[in-house]
C-alpha cells in the first residue's frame, strides 16, 4: 500500500505552473486578510500607546484593572457553565435517540439542530419576554407558587441562552460518535459477560468520549468568543463585549482592546489544545463494513414515561427562542403578561418596506462571502489532495487557523490595519462594504474548507487517472470530472456559508460604518436596541431564522442526494 | 509465534468444561425472509466444527443464535444439557471471536483480555495470572500495554482468541476469524488456531465461506446453503460422497452430466445427453429419477485414441476444446458429444501435452461417479 501511494504521488508530482499561480493568489488572500489583521492585532498588544515600542505593560494594565479581571473570569465562568448546561440538554437526547427503537427519534435529532438556525442574539431578546423578571414563565409561577426563578438573571441570562444555542454542536458530536460505535464493540462485551449500565459506563460511554469533548470544546469556544449575545442581554463585563465597547468608545488607538484580542486568541487556542491533548490517540473509528452502529432496543413502558417527559421539557427549552421570537415579531404589545395582548402583522411590513436593504445585503454579502469560500476550499482541497505543490499544506492550515480567530479580533484587526487606507471616494478601506464579505469569508473559510476537502476524498483517484488516460488535461480533467463529482459536497457547503455568514455579527458590527451598508444581524441589533423597535427586530429575526432554515434543509437535501446519487454508482 | 505450550495449564482450564451443542428446529426469520430454515444440528464435545456456506446462506445468523444475539421464532439451542434459547448473551458462557475482532480501542491489550474474568468479579490475583496465562498462550505477553490500535492484524486477532479463551468457556465460537488476514497468515493462523483448540479442547464453531479452511482444520463441517444445512460430514466424506448438487458443486470443481437412465438390472446404463456416450451404472447403485451424472476432474483420465480403456473404466470418445496449465495439474476441456466437461491430468515435466482440437479418449471410472438428482 505504501510502495502504491509512492508510485501514485511521483507520477503527479510534477507542478505546474497554474498551480503555483493559485497558491500565490490564496496566499495573498490569507496574508492580507487573515494573517496581517491577526498579526497587527497582537503586535498592537505589545505596543507602548506613545512611542511604539515594545512593552509588556498593557498587560500589567489587563491585570491591574479589577474591571478585566473580572470581564475574564465571568467569561470563563460563562463558558464553562454553558457547557455543561448544554450538556445537560444534549446528553438524554443524544442516548434515547441513538439507543432505543425511539419513536420520533427523526423529530427529535432535527429539532435539536433547530437553534443552530437562528442568530443567538436574535433569541436572546426573546428569551428575556418568556422566561425574564417579568417574563411568562416567572409571572405564572408567581400567580400560582410565589415564586421567580432568576433564568435572565446578569450572566445567568447568557448561560442560559448560550447553552441553548450551542447544545446541538455537543448533541451532534455526541449523536454520531454513539452512532459510530460498531456493534460487535458492544456484543463482544455482551459475550465477555458483561451488560447494563456496566456495559455502558465500561464500553459505550469512552468510546464516545473524543465525540463529547468535540462538542464541548466547540461550545467552550463559542461562547467565550461571542459579542453580540451578552451585547443584546446587556451584559458588558464579559471579555469579547469589553473589546468591542473600548475600540468603539475609547478608540481605535486604545491598547486595551487589543490585549483583550490577544487574551481571546489565546483562550481559544487553550481550549483547542486542550481538547486536542485529551482526545490524542483516542480516534476511535470503530465502525466495519456493515457494522451500522449500535444495537437499538425496545423501551420498556416503565422507562418510556420519564424519558418521553425529559425530552418534552428540553425541547420546550429549545424551542423557546424561536416561540418567543414569533410571538414577539406577531405581537402589538407584550410586556408584564405571559402572552402579547394583541397581534399585528404591521413589523414584517416595516422592515419589509422600510429596512429592505437590511435583507438584501445579507443575500448579497452571504453568497459573495460563500462563492469566495468555495473558490478557494476547492483550490486548496484540489492542492492538497492531488498535487505536490510546495506550501499546499500551509494554505490549509493557514486557512484552518481561521477558526481560533473571534470574530470580534478579525473585525478589530481589519480596522486597525485598513483604517488608514483611503479610497478614491474618500472612504476608508476598512468601512468600504466589500470588507464586510472579505471578513465574512475569513470567518466561514474553515468550514467551507472541510467540507471541499471532504467532497474531494471521495472522489477516487482512480477516476481522475481515466480520464487523463483518455486523454483529458490536467484542466479538463477537473473541469469534466473532478468538479461535477464534488458538486454535491462543494453546494451542501455553499450553503451552509451562506446560512452562517447571513446571521454573523461579531466582525462585521466593527466594520459596518452605515445602516445603508449594513446586514441583516446588524440590523436586528440595532432595532432590538430600543423597546419600540422590537417588534420589527423580531420580524427581521425571523426572516433570518427562515433563511438560515431553508438553507439548512436544502443543504441537507443535496447531501443526502449526492450520497444517494453516488452510492448508486459505486 | 506459535502457540506456546501450557501443558494443560490450571489457569486456563481444561476440556472438562467442554460441551456439545445441540440446535433444535430452529426457524429464524427477519420480517418475510426467512434466514434459518427448520436447522437441526448435534456437535460433540470437544469437536472443531465448521458452518461453510456462501454468503448470505445463515451460516453467521446460526452462529449468533447459538451465542444469543439472534432470536429464533421457533426451536431451541442447547449447550450441554442445558436450554440457552430464553438466556441473554451475557449469561451463555459462550466465547465468540468477532470477525472484526472488535478490540475495544480505549483499554489496553492487558485490560482487553481482563474484561471478562472482571465482569465475572474474579479475585484481581487470578485476573492477573489468568491474562498473563493467555497472552502467553498466544504468544503476545510482552505487547500486554499497548493499545490494539498499534498491534498489526494478526496480533489483533491473538488478543481477540485471548480474550475470549481467558474466560474458559463452554463453547468457542469464530466468525470468519481468518478473513481480515494476508493469505500466508492466514494459513499460519488456522494451524494456531487448531493447536490452540486441541490444547485447550473446547467444542469450537468455525464461520467459514472457504472451504480449504474448513477442510484443514475441522472435524466435521455443515454445508449450509439458503438457510438449510445441505450436508454434515467429516471433510473428505463430504468431497467424496456429496448428498446432492450444492455441496458437490460447492466442494471443489465438479462435472454435472445430464443424460437418462437406460436398461435395468445388470444392463442399466446412462446415456450422456447429445450423444456423449454410455457409461454403465454399477449393480445395486440407487439411482434416483431425474439423476445427473456426477464426477470430479480426476476421476477421469484422458488416453490414447484407439488404445483399450483401462480395466474397470469407461471409454468414451471426446475432443479437446481448452487446455489450463494449473502448476500440479493441467486442466482439459473436453466435449462429448454437446457435453463439456473438465479433466484434470498430473503434471510432470517433459510429459506430452495433448493439443486444443485434437481427438480424446476419455476412461471414466464408473464406479467412483454418482447419481444426483438435486
Amino acid at each position: 500500500m505504501a510502495l502504491f501511494q509512492i508510485a501514485m504521488s511521483s507520477s503527479s508530482a510534477r507542478v505546474r505552473p497554474g498551480q503555483i499561480v493559485a497558491v500565490a493568489l490564496i496566499a495573498a488572500f490569507l496574508v492580507f486578510f487573515l494573517l496581517v489583521p491577526v498579526a497587527t492585532v497582537i503586535v498592537t498588544a505589545f505596543r507602548d500607546k506613545a512611542t511604539g515600542a515594545f512593552t509588556l505593560v498593557n498587560f500589567l494594565d489587563f491585570a491591574r484593572t479589577d474591571l478585566f479581571v473580572r470581564s475574564f473570569w465571568n467569561s470563563v465562568y460563562v463558558s464553562s457553565m454553558s457547557v455543561v448546561v448544554a450538556s445537560v440538554f444534549a446528553l438524554p437526547l443524544a442516548y434515547y435517540t441513538t439507543r432505543f427503537e425511539f419513536r420520533g427519534a427523526a423529530i427529535v435529532q432535527t429539532l435539536g439542530i433547530i437553534p443552530l438556525i437562528m442568530p443567538p442574539f436574535a433569541g436572546a431578546v426573546a428569551m428575556q419576554l418568556l422566561f425574564g423578571r417579568n417574563g411568562s414563565v416567572n409571572l405564572l409561577l408567581d400567580q400560582y407558587f410565589g415564586f421567580k426563578i432568576p433564568f435572565m438573571e446578569g450572566l445567568n441570562g447568557v448561560i442560559f441562552v448560550q447553552s441553548i444555542h450551542y447544545f446541538p454542536f455537543i448533541l451532534i458530536n455526541l449523536s454520531a460518535a454513539l452512532r459510530n460505535i460498531d456493534r460487535s464493540m458492544e456484543e463482544s462485551a455482551q459475550n465477555l459477560g458483561s451488560s447494563g449500565l456496566r456495559l455502558f459506563r465500561r464500553i459505550v460511554f469512552p468510546l464516545a468520549m473524543p465525540g463529547y469533548i468535540a462538542g464541548a470544546s466547540l461550545v467552550f469556544i463559542k461562547v467565550f468568543d461571542d459579542l453580540a449575545t451578552p451585547l443584546l442581554l446587556n451584559v458588558n463585563q464579559m471579555l469579547a463585549p469589553q473589546a468591542y465597547l473600548r475600540i468603539t468608545s475609547v478608540g481605535i488607538n486604545d491598547p486595551m482592546g487589543y490585549v483583550i484580542s490577544v487574551v481571546l486568541i489565546v483562550a481559544s487556542l487553550a481550549a483547542m489544545w486542550l481538547s486536542v491533548l485529551a482526545m490524542r490517540g483516542k480516534d476511535y473509528a470503530t465502525t466495519q463494513r456493515g457494522g451500522g452502529g449500535l444495537a437499538k432496543r425496545e423501551m420498556r413502558t416503565g422507562d418510556a414515561i420519564p424519558a418521553y417527559t425529559m425530552i418534552a421539557v428540553i425541547l420546550a427549552l429549545v424551542l423557546a427562542p424561536h416561540v418567543g421570537l414569533f410571538l414577539m415579531s406577531v405581537a402589538t404589545i407584550w410586556s408584564f403578561s405571559p402572552l402579547p395582548d394583541g397581534f399585528t402583522l404591521k413589523h414584517y411590513a416595516t422592515v419589509i418596506f422600510d429596512s429592505g436593504q437590511y435583507i438584501w445585503n445579507t443575500v448579497l454579502y452571504a453568497s459573495l462571502a460563500a462563492g469566495i469560500d468555495i473558490v478557494i476550499g476547492v483550490a486548496i482541497a484540489y492542492l492538497v489532495l492531488r498535487t505536490k505543490v510546495i506550501g499546499a499544506k500551509w494554505l490549509d492550515y493557514t486557512a484552518m487557523a481561521a477558526l481560533a480567530v473571534p470574530g470580534v479580533v478579525l473585525g478589530i484587526g481589519f480596522l486597525r490595519s485598513y483604517y488608514g487606507v483611503i479610497l478614491p471616494g474618500g472612504q476608508s478601506l476598512a468601512t468600504y462594504w466589500v470588507m464586510i464579505v472579505i471578513a465574512l469569508a475569513v470567518r466561514r473559510l474553515p468550514y467551507a474548507l472541510r467540507a471541499c476537502m471532504a467532497a474531494l476524498q471521495q472522489v477516487s483517484q482512480s477516476l481522475e487517472e481515466a480520464a487523463e488516460n483518455l486523454g483529458a488535461g490536467k484542466r479538463r480533467t477537473i473541469q469534466r470530472v473532478v468538479v461535477p463529482l464534488m458538486t454535491g459536497g462543494i453546494v451542501a457547503g455553499f450553503v451552509t456559508s451562506f446560512a452562517t455568514a447571513a446571521v454573523e455579527l461579531s466582525a462585521t458590527i466593527m466594520l459596518v460604518q452605515s445602516t445603508a451598508d449594513a446586514p441583516l444581524a446588524y440590523g436586528l441589533y440595532v432595532y432590538m436596541q430600543s423597546p419600540a423597535g422590537r417588534g420589527a427586530g423580531a420580524a427581521l429575526g425571523m426572516i433570518a431564522v427562515l433563511i438560515v432554515g431553508i438553507c439548512t434543509y436544502l443543504s441537507h437535501h443535496i447531501a443526502e442526494k449526492d450520497r444517494a446519487r453516488k452510492a448508486g454508482t459505486a | 509465534m506459535n502457540i506456546q505450550s501450557t501443558h494443560q495449564s490450571p489457569v486456563l482450564g481444561a476440556g472438562s468444561r467442554a460441551a456439545g451443542i445441540r440446535v433444535e428446529n430452529v426457524n429464524l426469520s427477519y420480517g418475510t425472509t426467512h434466514v434459518l430454515k427448520d436447522v437441526n444440528l448435534t456437535i460433540r464435545p470437544g469437536e472443531f466444527f465448521a458452518f461453510l456456506g456462501p454468503s448470505g446462506c445463515g451460516k453467521t445468523t446460526l452462529l449468533r443464535l447459538i451465542a444469543g444475539f439472534n432470536v429464533a421464532q421457533t426451536g431451541q439451542v442447547l449447550i450441554g444439557d442445558t436450554d440457552v434459547s430464553t438466556l441473554p448473551p451475557w449469561k451463555r458462557d459462550v466465547g465468540m471471536v468477532f470477525q472484526s475482532y472488535a478490540l475495544w480501542p480505549h483499554m489496553s491489550v492487558r485490560r482487553n483480555v481482563a474484561f471478562g474474568l472482571e465482569e465475572r468479579k474474579v479475585p484481581k490475583a487470578e485476573i492477573e495470572a489468568r491474562v498473563d496465562a493467555a497472552l502467553e498462550l498466544v504468544g503476545l505477553k510482552h505487547l500486554a500495554d499497548r493499545k490494539p490500535s498499534q498491534l498489526s492484524g494478526g496480533q489483533q486477532q491473538r488478543v481477540a482468541l485471548a480474550r475470549t479463551v481467558v474466560i474458559r468457556p463452554r463453547v468457542l465460537l469464530l466468525d470468519e476469524p481468518l478473513s481480515n488476514l494476508d493469505a500466508k497468515l492466514r494459513v499460519q493462523m488456522r494451524r494456531e488456531l487448531l493447536e490452540l483448540q486441541r490444547e485447550l479442547q473446547l467444542t469450537t464453531i468455525f464461520v467459514t465461506h472457504d472451504q480449504e479452511e474448513a477442510n484443514t482444520i475441522c472435524d466435521r463441517i455443515a454445508v449450509m446453503s439458503d438457510g438449510v444445512i445441505q450436508q454434515v460430514g467429516a471433510p473428505m466424506e463430504l468431497y467424496d460422497r456429496p448428498a446432492n448438487l450444492f455441496v458437490a458443486n460447492f466442494l471443489g470443481t465438479v462435472n454435472i452430466v445430464e443424460g437418462e437412465v437406460h436398461g435395468s438390472g445388470a444392463s442399466r446404463a446412462f446415456v450422456i445427453a447429445g450423444g456423449g456416450g454410455t457409461v454403465p451404472i454399477p449393480a445395486g447403485r440407487d439411482v434416483p429419477s431425474g439423476a445427473r451424472l456426477v464426477f470430479r476432474p480426476q476421476n477421469a483420465v484422458i488416453a490414447e485414441p484407439g488404445s483399450h480403456a483401462a480395466p474397470g473404466r469407461t471409454r468414451l470418445d471426446g475432443r479437446i476444446v481448452y487446455r489450463e496449465f494449473l502448476g500440479g495439474t493441467i486442466r482439459y476441456g473436453v466435449t462429448l458429444g454437446t457435453t463439456e466437461v473438465t479433466i484434470d491430468m498430473a503434471h510432470q515435466a517433459g510429459e506430452p501435452v495433448l493439443e486444443t482440437g485434437s481427438a480424446a479418449a476419455i476412461d471414466l471410472s464408473a464406479d467412483k461417479a454418482l447419481y444426483l438428482a438435486h
